[in-house]
C-alpha cells in the first residue's frame, strides 16, 4: 500500500516535470496555426480556427529552402571531413606503437577544452586572409578542427577493443596497416561511426556562434542564423516565428527519435569513457 | 631479402602514420591552437583588422576590461550561470537519474522527455522562451493576465532577466547530466547493490552511501563540463536579451562578441578571448589534478 502511494507521487512528480519540458514545445507548435488576433487573446487554448496560411506562407519563401539547403552542406561536409580525418588518426593512436603516440593523442584532447569563444577574432582572419570568406569552407573547417577532439576519443576507444590478434592474423596473411584499416577495422567499426556521424551533424546543425562571425551573406546563412534574420522581420507577427520555429522542432524531434541511440552514446560514452 | 622485406614493413608504417595524421593534426594546429596564440598577441595592440597590427598598447585592452563595469558584470553573470548549474542543476539532475535508472515502467520515456531540450539548438530553445516571457501573448503574460495584473516583461526587466536566462539555462541542460549520471549509475555491478540491501540498507541509505560515493568520477565530469559551458554560454542569451536590458545581462563571450567583434575592436576583443581561455584552462587544471589525485588515492 505504502509503495503504491509512493509510486504514484513519483509518476506525479515525473509528469509535472515532463510538464514542464512540454508545455512550451506544446504552446509554440499549437499557436503556429492561430491568426495573430487569436495568439494574443488565447494563449493556452486550441486555435479559435485553424489556419494554415503562416505554413504555406513560410513555405514559399526561397530563403527558407536556401537555409536548410545550407545546413544541410554544412553539415554533409563536416561530418564526412571529420568521420574520415579522425578515424584515420585514431586508428594510429590505438593500433600502431611508435614514439610520440601518447604525446600526439593527448596533443588532439587538449582541443576538447579550448573554448571556441577564444578564438574567434583570429579564426576569422585566418579565414579571411585564406580567402575562404564567402564560402562553406569557411564553417566548415573550423568546425572540424574543433570536433575532431571528441571525435577521435570516441574513434580510439572502440578501435582498442579489436583484438590486437586480429591484426597479428591479417598480417601474416600479407595485410598492412592501412589495408587493416580499410579491409577489417572499418567494417567493423559501423556503430562508432554512426555515433560520431550522428553527433558531428547534430552539432554542425545547431552551431550559431560560428557561422555568425564567418558568414555575412545572406545566401550562406544556416538555419539558425536564418531564425534570427526571419525573427528580425517579422517581430511583429509571431505567429509567422512560431511558425518557422515549429517547423525546427518537427525534423528535430523525428530526428531525435530515430536516431536517440546514438546520440545518447555518443554524448554519454565519450565522456564517461575516458 | 628478409633484409628487404623488414624495411618496407617500416615505410609502410611510417608512411601509414604520417599520411594517417597530417590531415587531423594539420586542421587542428592551424584552426585551434594557432588562433590562441594568435589571440595572444593580438591583445597587445590596438588594432581594427585592417593591415598588420602596429599599435602596441601594452597590457592597456587587459587594464580597460578589469575597470569596465559591464565587463565585471559579465564576469559576475558567469559566476551565477555556474552556481545555478552546479548547486541547482546537478543535484537536480543526479536526483532524476537515481529514479531513472531503474528500469520501471514508463523510465525510458520519461528519460528521452527530459533529455529532448538538450538536442534542440540553442537558439530555438531559446526563442522558445522568448515567446513564453512575452508580456502581451506569451504563457507569462496570460498567467498574470488571469490576475488581471499587468504582465512584466522579463526579459526586458533588469530585475528578472538573469533569472529568466537561468531558467532556460536548467531546462535546456539538466538532461545531458542526467543522462551522463544514468549510464555511469547503469555501470554499477548488480552484486554491490544487492549486497547493501541485504545488510538492510534502504534506497536512500544505498543512495547516499554507495551509489553516490562510485559515481563521484561521473558527477565530476559533469561539475567540469558544465562549468566549462556556463563560462562560454553564448547562443542562449542572444535571443532572449542579447546582453540587455542596460547590458546587465552579458556574458563573457556576448561582450566579447558586441564589445569587440561587433565594434571591429579586435586587439581589444583578443584581450577578452585571453581571459576567457585563462579562466578555461584554470578550471581544466583543477578538474585534471583534482582526478589524478583521486587516482592516487584508490
Amino acid at each position: 500500500m505504502q509503495s503504491k502511494l509512493s509510486k504514484f507521487y513519483m509518476y506525479l512528480f515525473l509528469s509535472f516535470l515532463a510538464g514542464i519540458i512540454l508545455v512550451p514545445l506544446y504552446l509554440t507548435f499549437i499557436s503556429s496555426f492561430k491568426t495573430l488576433g487569436d495568439l494574443s487573446s488565447n494563449v493556452i487554448g486550441l486555435p479559435r480556427e485553424w489556419i494554415f496560411s503562416n505554413y504555406t506562407d513560410v513555405f514559399g519563401m526561397e530563403y527558407f529552402w536556401s537555409f536548410a539547403w545550407n545546413s544541410l552542406v554544412y553539415g554533409v561536409l563536416t561530418t564526412v571531413l571529420t568521420l574520415i580525418c579522425a578515424s584515420m588518426a585514431a586508428f594510429v593512436f590505438a593500433h600502431i606503437r611508435f614514439f610520440g603516440n601518447r604525446f600526439l593523442f593527448n596533443y588532439l584532447l587538449i582541443g576538447l577544452m579550448f573554448p571556441f569563444a577564444s578564438a574567434i577574432i583570429p579564426l576569422f582572419l585566418k579565414v579571411r586572409d585564406f580567402g575562404l570568406l564567402g564560402t562553406y569552407w569557411a564553417v566548415v573547417l573550423p568546425q572540424i578542427a574543433f570536433g575532431l577532439g571528441f571525435a577521435i576519443l570516441l574513434f580510439r576507444g572502440f578501435f582498442k577493443q579489436i583484438p590486437p590478434e586480429l591484426f597479428d592474423a591479417a598480417y601474416v596473411d600479407g595485410c598492412n596497416y592501412s589495408n587493416f584499416f580499410f579491409r577489417i577495422t572499418i567494417p567493423l567499426s559501423v556503430p562508432i561511426f554512426s555515433t560520431v556521424a550522428v553527433v558531428t551533424f547534430v552539432t554542425s546543425w545547431n552551431n550559431y556562434l560560428l557561422p555568425l562571425i564567418m558568414v555575412s551573406n545572406e545566401e550562406l546563412y544556416p538555419w539558425p542564423m536564418g531564425i534570427m534574420f526571419f525573427r528580425g522581420e517579422y517581430d511583429t507577427d509571431w505567429s509567422m516565428v512560431l511558425t518557422y520555429v515549429s517547423l525546427t522542432l518537427i525534423p528535430a524531434i523525428v530526428f531525435f527519435l530515430l536516431a536517440q541511440k546514438y546520440i545518447i552514446a555518443g554524448l554519454t560514452g565519450g565522456a564517461v569513457k575516458e | 631479402m628478409i633484409k628487404k622485406n623488414i624495411t618496407s614493413a617500416f615505410v609502410e608504417k611510417y608512411s601509414t602514420i604520417i599520411i594517417f595524421l597530417v590531415p587531423a593534426l594539420t586542421l587542428f594546429t592551424v584552426f585551434v591552437v594557432m588562433p590562441i596564440f594568435e589571440a595572444a598577441y593580438f591583445s597587445f595592440y590596438r588594432w581594427n583588422g585592417m593591415g598588420a597590427p602596429e599599435k602596441y598598447v601594452g597590457f592597456k585592452n587587459y587594464a580597460f576590461l578589469f575597470k569596465n563595469g559591464i565587463f565585471l558584470n559579465a564576469l559576475k553573470n558567469n559566476f551565477w550561470i555556474i552556481f545555478v548549474s552546479l548547486f541547482i542543476q546537478l543535484p537536480f539532475a543526479l536526483f532524476l537519474a537515481l529514479f531513472l535508472a531503474n528500469n520501471f515502467r514508463g523510465a525510458a520515456v520519461f528519460r528521452s522527455l527530459f533529455f529532448l531540450p538538450y538536442i534542440l539548438a540553442e537558439i530555438v530553445a531559446s526563442l522558445i522562451w522568448v515567446y513564453i516571457y512575452k508580456g502581451d501573448y506569451g504563457l507569462v503574460g496570460a498567467i498574470w493576465g488571469l490576475f488581471g495584473a499587468d504582465a512584466p516583461w522579463i526579459t526586458a526587466d533588469k530585475e528578472w532577466a538573469l533569472t529568466a536566462i537561468l531558467i532556460v539555462v536548467v531546462w535546456k541542460y539538466f538532461g545531458i547530466h542526467m543522462m551522463i549520471m544514468i549510464s555511469g549509475l547503469q555501470g554499477i555491478s548488480k552484486e554491490v547493490i544487492e549486497a547493501a540491501k541485504i545488510d538492510g540498507a534502504g534506497p536512500i541509505t544505498t543512495a547516499l552511501r554507495i551509489k553516490i560515493p562510485i559515481l563521484w568520477p561521473t558527477i565530476t565530469l559533469s561539475i567540469f563540463l558544465s562549468t566549462l559551458g556556463s563560462l562560454q554560454l553564448f547562443d542562449l542569451i542572444m535571443p532572449l536579451t542579447m546582453g540587455g536590458p542596460s547590458n546587465v545581462t552579458h556574458s563573457m563571450v556576448t561582450y566579447l562578441y558586441d564589445f569587440g567583434v561587433g565594434r571591429m575592436r579586435l586587439g581589444f576583443g583578443s584581450a577578452i578571448s585571453v581571459v576567457i581561455f585563462i579562466i578555461c584552462f584554470v578550471v581544466a587544471l583543477i578538474y585534471q589534478t583534482t582526478i589524478l589525485k583521486d587516482k592516487g588515492y584508490n
